[in-house]
């Protein structure tokens, strides 16, 4: 009896021991095993960049001694554009600054109908309106104040431009067709662009063409390309296609005899033609496409009008976020007795105008629509004027923080919400270093120092687009609950039934025993 | 006297996750219009999840989608092709290099210039789901991408078997309806779609959208919850039954449509009602801002560019520089290349001819022959 009441004890230790063992080491380990290894990431940081205010600083001074002191001979001249060269030597602006010179209003050196002339760097010269002799200074320069500022308004960025580049991340109720179509026109912020010049010749037979492109680019896209090199890098290339044809067929239009494109058939012009496109197959970076058409023989001339059935001058069209065609006529240049096929020599200074044009517009300078009285100088074969290029890097690094911003709270909800996805060291220092990037973004724009705002906001986004876009973030653990206790009930029911009955068992014997003890005490 | 003026602009980002709060209200206008759809380009993701030769039909679905969208202007450098099994080379295809979608074989959906992206058992969840959220290795082609941005409108059809709340891939694995809504999310954050059109032709395949939460989400399916997709007709010829009855009737739709067409989408949710179809398609408008009346087929199935004609040039006056010459190109010695001298095929091919008394004969015209096809190659490595 007292042997097997021993027994009855040492079952008793040996499964409470048992069962201690499971809770206390088997579960834990268990547990720790069965984890995702999921790295450190400052989530704290990353909901405050949630509702991020960005104060951008548009740093502009004026020079209030009235220019009399400008070479008398150039005053004397007119020569302005010389003038405006002189004074951007004077003082050396620094980036995303405009200086407004105020001359006299008697002066001679704009002509009589033009208040305002904007200048290729960041100066302006503004005409002052009349004033008494009466007023002093402050009263002078207070009264100037309207007329500055919208010098001002015209070359840096405004309201309009900020909610432009915010348009896919916020999105406004009201807005004007303009900025909308210049949303959707320019193409999104990328670390690297690639442009391809194509020519298309679809009569071999008749045109023998020749372009020199290597010098075309080399003398007018490369300079625009070299001071955009900020904000991305570009690789361009190029090729010629034979017999590509446009995948509509032009109307004969006897008025002008000539070939002629409705502005309406357009948009099925570029289809066929894309796809016999080639693209870099290596990198994922956007493509701007150029198209050069030469028109067969049989349909030369050819000419595009527009929706008011009006001959377009440039010859060419172009498509939001895609490139451009220019149709180049060539028919002029040889006679019907001319030996076939005719060398053809292309004027590239007349195509790459329309295509630097293009090229302006696909990138994200807007045009200005400056208010009367206002002339603009043409940036000329430099391609952007210092002021244009202000104000898309204004607006580039303001859409690069939204859009890194945006990523990384993005993830960050991501990897909280889903437990089971693996977070690597590496990703969590992608984040790391884009959370740090975009403050010292935010604080540089704060300061108003543009370039820097603008390296910086590159960075964040590409560590941020780094993290995001990451292979190992795949969430494939995706299991319902179902599945779950169907994978662990095989393993685990057997090994705790015996557990948990004879944990039952033992506390059912305690409680008989306290009761039986109970009854003999009473 | 210096004057600093200090404009602070104060840009307030709301960078939470919200649903927008809806766009202004434009006018409908026709399909030259720059403003109607808010899209620029066009991508199309089209899936067939299912191998082995009895499942003819799906990647005869998937190619008939694939014909329809390249003849309304998609290119194949915008179109991601899965297709799990190789039918048109299936050794078991009496028409090999063929794929039909009508019996009598009508059509041939295969064409002379498909371009599979992702081919047998390249199809799996995982790299369809990497496809979607963009998350592939840095080693994938352009080809394999999916490079959409935010101004894409996007078309992506699955078919194959499925069920209450799956699809199978691959006869080994699927995927969850959850799964698909998630990866949608993902992409809405990432804004990788300006717009989205889901079409599933499998059984129960509406239980394939109920868990959609993204917004800018239209979505259609071949048959309700409970319900089963039904095939067309089997081809005798070829033993097996050529197409769904949904893609098939959604493939006579878009016959009739040309890039320049102006149906929309109504006119696709009515396509193959139950009286033909069976099964009761289903469609899923409730995330979707416009309304789908006035949003065209082409606005999914086509591309149709907005475009833009160009107004201003600039006046370039500086000559063209020549190109810079590179130094040192003109001391790398260039060997001109000739091609190797071609097989005596004709040779070769005499020797079958040889009857069995000439075998000896042709055995020294075979030995003659490598022993010229030898000298030959020692020629050129020389």
């Amino acid at each position: 009896m007292a042997a097997l009441q021993l027994e009855k004890q040492r079952g008793r230790y040996a499964a409470l021991a048992i069962a201690a063992v499971v809770i206390v080491v088997g579960i834990p380990l268990w547990w720790k095993t069965t984890e995702t290894y999921r790295a450190w990431l400052p989530f704290s940081e990353i909901s405050e960049l949630d509702s991020l205010q960005v104060h951008a600083l548009r740093p502009s001074s004026r020079q209030n001694h009235v220019c009399d002191s400008i070479g008398s001979a150039m005053i004397y001249n007119r020569v302005f554009d010389k003038a405006d060269l002189s004074l951007h030597m004077l003082s050396e602006s620094s980036c995303g600054s405009v200086v407004v010179y105020v001359i006299p209003e008697s002066s001679t050196l704009l002509p009589e109908d033009v208040k305002v002339y904007v200048g290729q760097r960041r100066t302006a010269l503004l005409r002052s309106p009349p004033f008494k002799t009466s007023w002093n200074l402050k009263e002078v320069l207070s009264n100037l104040d309207v007329e500055v500022e919208q010098v001002v308004s015209t070359m840096s960025f405004g309201h309009q431009d900020i909610v432009a580049a915010l348009s896919n991340r916020v999105r406004m109720t009201k807005v004007t067709k303009e900025s909308m179509a210049d949303s959707m026109r320019a193409i999104k912020s990328s670390p690297g662009y690639e442009i391809t010049f194509s020519l298309l010749n679809p009569d071999p037979k008749s045109h023998s063409l020749h372009w020199d492109i290597e010098g075309a680019v080399q003398s007018y896209i490369q300079p625009l390309l070299n001071k955009l090199a900020p904000i991305a890098n570009f690789s361009v290339d190029s090729q010629i296609l034979y017999y590509a044809v446009l995948g509509v067929n032009p109307r004969f239009d006897n008025s002008v005899s000539a070939y002629t494109l409705s502005a309406d058939s357009l948009s099925h012009v570029i289809n066929p033609v894309e796809a016999r496109l080639g693209s870099n197959a290596a990198s994922s970076n956007p493509v701007l496409n150029f198209l050069l058409y030469v028109p067969d023989a049989h349909h030369s001339p050819l000419f595009i009008r527009d929706h008011s059935k009006r001959k377009v001058p440039s010859n060419a069209f172009h498509s939001p976020r895609w490139g451009g065609i220019m149709v180049y006529n060539v028919n002029e240049m040889y006679g019907p007795e001319a030996e076939r096929p005719v060398d053809i020599n292309i004027n590239m200074a007349k195509v790459m105008g329309v295509f630097l044009a293009q090229l302006r517009l696909m990138l994200g300078v807007q045009h200005t629509h400056p208010p009367t009285g206002f002339v603009l100088q043409s940036p000329g074969s430099a391609g952007l004027a210092d002021w244009e290029l202000d104000r898309l890097l204004w607006s580039r690094s303001v859409e690069n923080i939204a859009t890194a911003s945006t990523t990384i709270t993005s993830l960050a909800q991501l990897l909280d919400q889903i437990g089971n996805i693996v977070i690597n060291d590496n990703i969590a220092q992608q984040v790391s270093s884009a959370v740090t990037s975009l403050q010292s973004a935010v604080a540089e724009l704060e300061a108003g120092n543009l370039a820097f705002a603008l390296q910086y906001s590159r960075e964040a986004i590409l560590a941020s687009e780094r993290a995001f876009f990451d292979p190992s973030l795949l969430h494939l653990l995706y299991f319902p609950d179902d599945q779950k206790f169907a994978i662990y009930i095989p393993l685990f029911l057997p090994m705790c039934v015996p557990i948990v009955l004879s944990l039952l068992k033992i506390v059912s014997e305690a409680k008989k025993r306290r009761a039986d003890k109970q009854a003999k005490s009473d | 006297m210096n004057y600093c003026n200090l404009i602070t602009i104060f840009a307030f980002i709301n960078l939470l996750v919200s649903i927008p709060h809806g766009y202004s209200n434009y006018v409908e206008t026709k399909a030259g219009q720059f403003f109607s759809s808010g899209h620029t380009n066009n991508w199309a993701v089209l899936v067939c999840t299912s191998r082995f030769w009895f499942n003819y039909r799906h990647v005869a679905n998937t190619l008939s989608v694939y014909r329809s969208v390249k003849r309304l202007g998609i290119p194949d450098s915008h179109i991601v092709l899965m297709l799990a099994d190789d039918m048109a080379c299936n050794y078991r295809n009496p028409k090999p290099a063929t794929v039909f979608s009508h019996k009598n074989m009508e059509l041939n959906v295969y064409g002379d210039d498909v371009e599979v992206d992702y081919r047998g058992y390249e199809v799996t969840v995982e790299n369809f789901l990497r496809v979607l959220t963009g998350r592939l290795p840095p080693s994938t082609p352009r080809s394999k991408r999916l490079l959409s941005d935010d101004r894409s409108n996007i078309l992506i059809y699955l078919t194959g078997h499925g069920g209450n709340g799956f699809l199978k891939f691959q006869d080994s694995e699927e995927i969850s309806n959850m799964e698909l809504a998630d990866a949608f999310e993902q992409m809405w954050q990432k804004r990788r779609y300006n717009e989205l059109l889901f079409i599933i032709d499998t059984c129960q395949g509406a239980s394939m959208y109920e868990r959609f939460y993204s917004p800018n989400l239209m979505a259609l399916a071949s048959s309700q919850v409970g319900e089963d997709s039904l095939s067309h007709q089997p081809d005798l010829g070829i033993g097996v039954h050529l197409m769904d009855k949904y893609t098939f009737y959604l493939l006579e739709f878009l016959e009739e449509v040309h890039p320049a067409s102006q149906a929309n989408m109504n006119d696709l949710f009515k396509v193959c009602p139950q009286s033909q179809c069976v099964s009761t398609p289903g469609h899923r408008t409730d995330l979707f801002q416009r309304d789908p009346g006035s949003v065209l087929i082409t606005d999914f199935f086509g591309s149709v560019r907005k475009v833009e004609i160009t107004k201003d040039t600039i006046n370039l006056t500086s000559p063209v520089e020549p190109p810079i010459k590179r130094s040192g190109s003109s001391d790398i010695q260039i060997e001109s290349l000739t091609y190797v001298d071609q097989l005596p095929v004709a040779e070769i091919i005499h020797q079958q001819d040889c009857l069995e008394a000439n075998v000896t004969r042709c055995r020294r015209k075979q030995q003659r022959t490598r022993k010229l096809n030898c000298q030959v190659v020692e020629k050129q490595t020389a």
